[in-house]
């Protein structure tokens, strides 16, 4: 599990956690700002699930590999399915399904960091 | 409300429930397939519980989908379950701990989910309640 690319989920992840949440305070819709840093997220969990297959691969260690790979997608989709139920409706609502998909894949991020760490279901 | 797409249920924070309870759907199905698929004998009453969990969130996110009186009434059930469920199997896990010797959905309360398990149902019923005069028309 590349440490690295867990770091710039979470931290990238969390910048948009508060930039979403400024947004809900001043009861603005999410523009292309959020967007791009939501889509930088979705590349960067593109890499870590390339990366996290590879390393599931030729790693030594237990590592419940259903599980693992099963986080790694899931990680993929919460963005892609949250901007489009969000952009639905363009309204503080809409905004704030973005925050709940960006926690999801927080969520999500930790859960794959103990999974490598060999916890199971 | 004909000009109006989609169900009244799943807008405005209903959209917002809508997703939660569609991540807690996915979370739910995928875990309880995955433990009873690889070691289903470890626990099944933990396991046999975790599906239930998956069923009735993927009832309720229907339900809020789709709108209309049945759902409307179907989702309230579908929630009423979830609260029951979470209390019961959260205090059985905490009582009995032999008959959960592996962790569900809803052991100690939704504590592996950051108890999201324990407060989404009264967030459930409460924007059922909000729509109680239009039955989610």
């Amino acid at each position: 599990m590349n440490v690295w690319l867990l770091a710039a989920v979470l931290g990238l992840a969390g910048v948009a956690m508060v930039l979403i949440v400024v947004l809900l305070i001043r009861n603005e819709t999410a523009g292309d700002p959020t967007f791009v840093l939501l889509a930088v997220i979705e590349l960067v969990l593109l890499v870590q699930a390339v990366v996290g297959v590879v390393a599931l691969s030729s790693t030594s260690r237990n590592v419940s590999g259903v599980l693992f790979v099963s986080y790694l997608v899931g990680a993929l989709c919460a963005l892609p399915i949250g901007a489009l139920w969000s952009l639905a409706e363009r309204s503080r609502a809409g905004t704030g399904v973005l925050l709940v998909a960006t926690f999801t894949v927080v969520a999500l991020e930790l859960r794959l960091d103990s999974i490598w760490a060999g916890a199971g279901a | 409300m004909p000009d109006q797409p989609g169900s009244r249920l799943a807008s405005g924070p209903g959209r917002i429930l809508v997703f939660g309870y569609g991540v807690f759907a996915v979370a739910a199905t995928g875990r309880s397939l995955v433990q009873l698929g690889l070691h289903a004998d470890r626990a099944p009453l933990a396991y046999s519980l975790s599906l239930v969990a998956a069923v009735v969130y993927l009832v309720a996110t229907t339900c809020l989908l789709l709108g209309g009186p049945r759902a409307w009434l179907i989702a309230v059930a579908a929630c009423f379950v979830e609260l029951v469920g979470v209390l019961a199997v959260g205090t059985l896990s905490y009582v009995v701990t032999d008959w959960f010797p592996d962790k569900t959905v809803w052991s100690h309360f939704g504590q592996g989910y950051g108890y999201f398990p324990l407060v989404l149902p009264f967030l459930g019923l409460w924007w059922l309640g909000n729509n109680a005069s239009t039955r989610g028309r």
